[in-house]
């Protein structure tokens, strides 16, 4: 019962705090003491974004075992599908007043859209764009992946690999992605002004609502048979396999749920912080995300959610007063964390038994297992 | 011709004309034989400027020894004749202490000021003059000189030039020499559209067995040929393309090969600590980048306390390259891995930790730009080999990481170390029952993998940026090498360097480097589909390890 009153914690939290912020920015008065500036909107609604990230990695390294480091590829790649709605939606008010093109591509003097950017004058195109590109990706890579059985670290050069590959193309101008500046100056999305506060205001609930959505579908899912048969695959791969499973099938499905839910949340974030560009896709960020999960918790959901928001407080916080100390400290928390803190946040406090994750026994295998075989 | 009709006529005609006329007047003056010739002094102590122009080229083709001197002096001016008229046409070369006879080069008393007049040039003697400068070469006793003065014809195709190059040949007797003048020839005749057909259709074979770009920009440029010629021209251009189209593949498997060995050297030693060890170093990168930073800091000191060394400089950056990035990798296993063995994947999170921390202390000490680490003198340069420019350095560090691979292997295969380090990784049980002091070995594994890591750090500071990022360029590609190679196999390592490396090189001039990359990670993704135990040389559980 404690991982309900653990649900219902992190829903109130996440719920009740945006609803909050919302409230205080809004209802008060600019100069009142409770005032909350339009900035922290825009920031609380960068980390919920951040935690909906956190939520679709600890879908596959807590539950499944997969450590992925491209998990910012699937949230950029959705940040894309959204920037070009947005950038489509700018129309005729760009610099270069071209209808239909958008400015970079008058800019490099393209005079014709690119066919993949048909549809994405359409709001409902777009949203379906979010889901589906990171989703047809993460399918065929994770079906040639797991398919030949490249798991454990292998797997996660390759995700590496693949986010970094991404990275490269997305840099290219001729992609027709914006190149090195990506996209940016959107003005409105789906008929509301970005500059508006109320928009901000919006888009923060909006995303606290998807972070939830997201959150509760999770728990719900690794809670029935599939998310047990995956825990089964995280600890014993070939043992679940001789019961009849079939891995494979059960990572890919959570590898390509996964991926969405990173897309959606890639989605939600650019149109808050205003600009998408390829350095989201660099393997630097997926590994950050990674750490998110680990500072707080892996396969507790709550957890992820916990450490994108903390740790992306303390980055805020260390960027601005100590930019030079921010590496040496996110090193040390990577460091720190997996030596001392495996469990992380929730599992400290929760104590033992709570997050499940059997740290111990595989690692006593896999030692074992290193001896017999060498 | 008089001096003074000449002097008008040049005057009028000269900018129009002059290319014809000196072509004319060079043919004349080849065409005398050499006995029956006025003397070439005295021709440029002439007034006229036609005859100045015609004697530097006589004295350029005569193989006079001071017709260098001459010439130079020309040029630069410091050519006296007589003001008046003399029937032996005197002539001096100012130097820094007085006048020299410019027919003998001795030293003479300084004559009268007022009876000297500098021989001035126009237009006509400079381009007489470079040429002549050109040809002069071509009457050099080393071949090699000749060689530069022929290719410097071929290049600028004067149109005058024709005679001389004739000559040249006729004496030539080095068959490399007399090649590049036929083909100066060849592009003169072409340029200047003289030339019967067969003299053409010949000239144009000549250019297409050269079968460089330049012979094919050549020929792509002559316009208005006959049929016969032109029909020649476009076939001589589809073999010239069909040349240099093998030679641009040969091209590209040696930048394959470079790469490749660039990769090998950044993968030799993630080969020892991931491939022989298991552990995921991700700050293997950071490691390269000490040994890039230590290779600095060794020329700096040696620029400081022994400049006479600094040549050498290479040569002490890799022993301390080696020391300094193996303790720094003992120092990491001892305190930090160790204590995830058997955790693979946090492993790679801590170790990942670490190369953040690495580089910001890098970036702290050294400053976020490049540090300027200079190449020695015997690293730089380039040879050619047919139709291909290898650059020195590259051809060094292709030496080097075979090297440092080979060098590797030996100590494994039959060093002390190396036989601890197989014992330990083959049954560390059975190695420590044996009296092997298994901690000490893992720290002293993971600390000559480092050290290979620093090594190849220098190579890559000769030609990389050495900035605090230098590693994270690296980093992916090496993790890539070795488990294509095959885990814990240096013959594996080397060959997913050279297949990386060549592939990578292939793709990009068709895609760019960008799809290039992409292109081989999709290619990796199918070979590992199709070579599932390259990936995976531990059987049975370990392999879900």
């Amino acid at each position: 019962m404690r991982a309900d009153r653990l649900t219902i914690a992190t829903l109130a939290c996440v719920l009740g705090g945006a609803a909050l912020l919302a409230a205080l920015n809004l209802l008060t008065p600019a100069g009142s003491a409770v005032h909350v500036p339009s900035f922290v909107i825009s920031l609380v609604g960068k980390y919920l974004c951040y935690a909906i990230l956190a939520v679709a990695i600890d879908l596959v390294w807590g539950y499944a075992g997969i450590l992925t480091l491209g998990h910012a590829a699937f949230f950029a790649l959705g940040g894309y599908a959204m920037g070009m709605y947005l950038m489509r939606e700018i129309g005729a008010r760009g610099v270069y007043a071209n209808p239909v093109l958008p400015d970079f591509m008058v800019f490099i003097g393209w005079n014709k859209l690119p066919w993949y950017w048909y549809g994405f004058d359409h709001f409902w195109f777009a949203l379906a764009m979010v889901a589906l590109v990171p989703g047809v990706l993460a399918w065929v890579f994770g079906w040639f992946a797991f398919r030949s059985r490249v798991s454990g670290v292998y797997l996660s050069i390759i995700t590496q690999a693949l986010t970094y590959a991404l990275m490269l193309a997305f840099f290219r101008n001729d992609m027709g992605f914006g190149g090195n500046n990506g996209m940016t100056d959107f003005k409105d999305i789906a008929g509301f002004p970005l500059n508006r506060e109320t928009t901000s205001v919006g888009l923060m609930l909006i995303t606290a609502a998807v972070l939830a959505t997201a959150f509760v579908l999770a728990r719900a899912a690794m809670r029935t048979r599939f998310g047990k048969v995956l825990v089964a695959i995280r600890d014993a791969e070939a043992r679940t396999r001789f019961l009849g499973y079939r891995p494979e099938a059960y990572k890919l499905a959570v590898w390509v749920a996964s991926a969405v839910i990173a897309g959606i949340g890639g989605a939600l974030y650019v149109p808050q912080v205003g600009i998408i560009n390829p350095s989201e896709f660099a393997p630097g960020n997926s590994i950050e995300a990674v750490i998110w999960v680990a500072v707080g918790g892996r396969a507790t959901l709550a957890g992820a959610i916990l450490g994108a928001v903390l740790v992306n407080l303390g980055k805020t916080w260390f960027t601005s007063a100590l930019p030079e100390l921010w590496l040496f400290a996110i090193g040390l928390l990577f460091i720190l964390v997996t030596v001392f803190l495996p469990r992380g946040i929730i599992g400290l406090v929760a104590g033992r038994g709570a997050a499940a994750l059997p740290e111990h026994e595989p690692a006593a295998a896999n030692s074992a297992a290193r001896e017999a075989t060498g | 011709m008089t001096p003074m009709q000449s002097k008008i006529a040049a005057g009028g005609r000269c900018l129009r004309s002059c290319g014809l006329v000196l072509a004319l007047l060079l043919a004349a003056a080849l065409a005398w034989p050499a006995p029956a010739r006025a003397d070439p002094f005295a021709a440029i102590a002439a007034t006229n400027f036609d005859a100045v122009a015609d004697g530097v080229r006589a004295l350029a083709v005569s193989g006079n020894p001071r017709a260098a001197a001459v010439i130079a002096a020309l040029r630069d001016g410091r050519l006296y004749a007589w003001r008046w008229p003399r029937p032996d046409a005197p002539l001096f070369i100012r130097t820094d202490s007085g006048f020299a006879d410019a027919r003998t080069g001795a030293k003479v008393s300084a004559p009268p000021p007022l009876n000297l007049r500098r021989v001035i040039v126009n237009d006509s003697v400079r381009a007489a003059i470079e040429t002549a400068e050109g040809a002069l070469d071509l009457f050099s006793p080393q071949p090699a000189a000749r060689r530069r003065a022929a290719e410097a014809l071929y290049q600028s195709a004067a149109p005058g030039a024709l005679p001389l190059i004739e000559r040249a040949l006729a004496k030539e007797r080095d068959a490399g020499v007399a090649r590049v003048l036929r083909e100066a020839k060849a592009a003169t005749l072409l340029k200047s559209g003289s030339g019967d057909i067969p003299a053409r259709l010949a000239a144009v074979a000549e250019l297409a067995a050269r079968a460089d770009l330049s012979a094919r920009s050549l020929l792509a440029s002559l316009q208005g040929q006959p049929p016969t010629v032109a029909s020649a021209i476009s076939a001589a251009i589809a073999t010239i393309d069909r040349r240099l189209e093998l030679w641009g593949l040969l091209e590209n498997v040696y930048y394959g090969i470079s790469l490749g060995a660039v990769l090998l050297l950044a993968a030799s030693g993630l080969a020892i600590t991931f491939g022989v060890m298991g552990v995921i170093n991700m700050a293997h990168g950071e490691m390269v980048m000490v040994g890039a930073y230590t290779t600095f800091v060794v020329q700096q000191l040696i620029a400081a306390f022994a400049p006479a060394l600094t040549e050498l400089g290479l040569l002490f950056a890799i022993p301390a390259a080696f020391v300094v990035a193996g303790l720094l990798g003992m120092a990491i296993e001892r305190t930090l891995i160790r204590f995830l063995y058997g955790r693979p994947l946090e492993t790679l999170l801590a170790t990942w930790g670490l190369s953040l921390i690495l580089q910001q202390a890098v970036r702290s000490i050294f400053g976020p730009t490049n540090q300027n680490v200079t190449s020695p003198d015997w690293m730089s340069g380039a040879v050619s080999l047919g139709g291909l420019t290898l650059t020195v350095n590259r051809l060094w560090i292709i030496a080097f990481a075979i090297l440092v691979l080979a060098a590797l292997m030996a100590v494994l295969r039959w060093g002390g170390l190396g036989r601890n380090i197989r014992a330990v990784m083959q049954n560390r049980r059975m190695a420590a029952a044996m009296g092997i002091r298994t901690p000490w070995i893992d720290a002293l594994t993971f600390g000559l993998g480092s050290g290979i890591a620093g090594i190849a750090g220098v190579a890559l500071s000769q030609i990389d940026n050495v900035s605090p990022n230098l590693g994270q360029n690296y980093i992916i590609d090496s993790f890539l090498v070795v488990v294509v190679g095959g885990v814990g196999n240096l013959w594996g390592t080397l060959f997913g360097a050279m297949l990386l490396g060549v592939v990578d090189k292939f793709v990009e001039p068709f895609e760019g480097a960008v799809l290039a990359k992409i292109i081989v990670l999709v290619f990796l993704i199918l070979f590992i589909q199709r070579r599932p135990g390259g990936m995976f040389p531990l059987k049975g559980r370990a392999a879900e390890a």
